[in-house]
């Protein structure tokens, strides 16, 4: 498509269910105000069922359920269940903390296509100390489980300074895991692991080197498993395309019912965003100032207007400029034709030292935090 | 699941999408959209036929002939892709 045309259908619906998650992830992509919605302020069943209707009426056909944890919900199965008749492709995406073995049926039952079981890393200490839970060993037990229930196998391992040293033992676990897939996911910086950034954000020489034994058991273990790496961007020359456009194929509904670009766009600032308890899924997406703000290119900058590679990456990502050059129509940092740059630059030049690069202690996402943060 | 007798592989699920006017192939947070032909092979692969009971199907429905290496030709890419085993 071109930079003009009407946008397609959004084929690809995001329901955040709910923020609220057991685990307190030092890298957790939901926004740092996030404790200002609570468990009241949440879409109720009804109000989900019609969101799943209005999107699926669109065109939207991939049906990803997140969070926080999305098994907090007592009426996920009752939603994968409406998903399932509408004719979506359903994804669940959880730490797996709540699937019993009773609810994995419930949700086979209810036609449950995918889970995505994320994982922070295969060191149980490493791992509990960067989720601030236990969690470790229920995970394998809910690996079983996923297999169990015949489900493909895709794992999210987010990488990150403090455990991308370990990704051999990530790869051997996803394998004795029956692991399909495994997605070794690069941070991206946002949210929580913005405020955490210095700690979070490897050095080149961690990467190279992640990269190389990736590829090393890439070509061992052959077909067995398709391993995706991930590079975080900081360490481009050039922005992803971020979302695949804005308003393109990607709708967020976030909890409270906000509807969005992008799960991190609530961010920025000038923007009100079209809540699906006022307007209906199609308007939303066709014709709300929200949607439409930065479609095509009138938004851009001269840098990314006059540039020759706009259709490639539309610009970046509007959040990342906005945290970063303060300017959510700016070229996104990452790239080498934007003003503000040497933000990216100096960020990488100070992971590239040895050990830790700060004394802060790491901010791990909890309501107290939240609430300190954004009162 | 043995190649004589191509069968799409069970991830992956496909099915008309009315918005798009097109048979698409769902899988874990993944879509392919298909052309017609494609389509058309896809929907006999259905682990019952082999690969020239497939062709004579397809060269009945479409009154076409020849269309053998076209189709071994996309069957060679989608066994790469994992979609058909
Ligand atoms: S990133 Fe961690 S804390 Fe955040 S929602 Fe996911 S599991 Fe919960
Ligand atoms: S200047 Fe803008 S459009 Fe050009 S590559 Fe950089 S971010 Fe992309």
């Amino acid at each position: 498509m071109t930079l003009t045309d009407r946008p397609g259908p959004p084929l690809w619906l995001l329901a955040e269910l709910t923020y609220r998650c057991p685990l307190h992830c030092a890298f957790c992509y939901n926004p740092v105000d996030f404790a200002r919605t609570t468990a009241d302020d949440e879409l109720d069943t009804e109000a989900w069922l019609r969101v799943l209707n209005e999107a699926r009426a669109l065109g939207s056909v991939q049906c990803g359920f997140s969070g926080g944890e999305p098994l907090v919900r007592d009426d996920l199965e009752v939603l994968v269940a409406e998903a399932h008749r509408l004719g979506y492709y359903t994804n669940l995406l959880t730490s797996g903390v709540g699937l019993t073995e009773d609810r994995a049926e419930a949700l086979k039952r209810a036609g449950l296509d995918h889970i995505q079981l994320s994982f922070q890393d295969t060191t149980k200490e490493l791992n509990d100390f960067l989720s601030h839970t236990r969690t470790f060993d229920l995970k394998q037990k809910v690996a079983q489980t996923i297999k169990a229930n015949g489900w493909p196998m895709v794992m999210n391992c987010v990488i990150h300074r403090l455990n991308i040293d370990h990704i051999g033992q990530i790869i051997e676990m996803a394998v004795a895991l029956g692991a399909e897939y495994l997605e070794l996911a690069n941070n991206q910086y946002y949210s929580w692991a913005l405020l955490n950034r210095d700690q979070l954000l490897p050095s080149r020489e961690q990467i190279e080197r992640a990269e190389r034994i990736t590829n090393e058991y890439r070509a061992k273990l052959g077909d067995k498993i398709r391993i995706f790496f991930v590079v975080p961007d900081y360490y481009e020359t050039r922005p992803k395309k971020c979302m695949n456009g804005w308003g393109n194929v990607f709708l967020t509904v976030t909890p409270d019912g906000t509807a969005l670009p992008c799960h991190t766009a609530k961010m920025l600032p000038g923007l009100s965003f079209p809540n699906v308890r006022e307007m209906s899924v199609g308007e939303i997406w066709y014709d709300s100032d929200g949607f439409n703000r930065y479609r095509g290119d009138g938004w851009m900058s001269d840098t990314c207007k006059t540039c020759p590679d706009k259709e490639k990456d539309l610009g970046g990502c509007r959040c990342q400029a906005f945290m970063l050059a303060g300017d959510a129509t700016a070229p996104d940092p990452v790239c080498d034709k934007s003003p503000a740059h040497h933000v990216v630059l100096d960020a990488v030049a100070r992971a590239q030292q040895p050990g830790a690069v700060t004394t802060a202690p790491l901010v791990f996402r909890d309501p107290k935090a939240s609430r300190q943060i954004a009162p | 699941m043995s190649i004589d007798t191509p069968a799409l592989a069970s991830r992956f699920r496909m099915q008309w999408e009315e918005a798009q006017q097109a048979w698409v192939l769902l899988y874990p947070e993944g879509m392919v959209k298909l052309n017609a032909s494609a389509a058309e092979i896809l929907k006999r692969c259905d682990g019952s036929r082999d690969v020239p009971a497939l062709v004579a199907d397809l060269e009945t429905a479409f009154d076409a002939t020849g269309l053998e290496p076209d189709v071994r030709a996309f069957l060679d890419m989608a066994r790469q892709q994992q979609w058909v085993a």
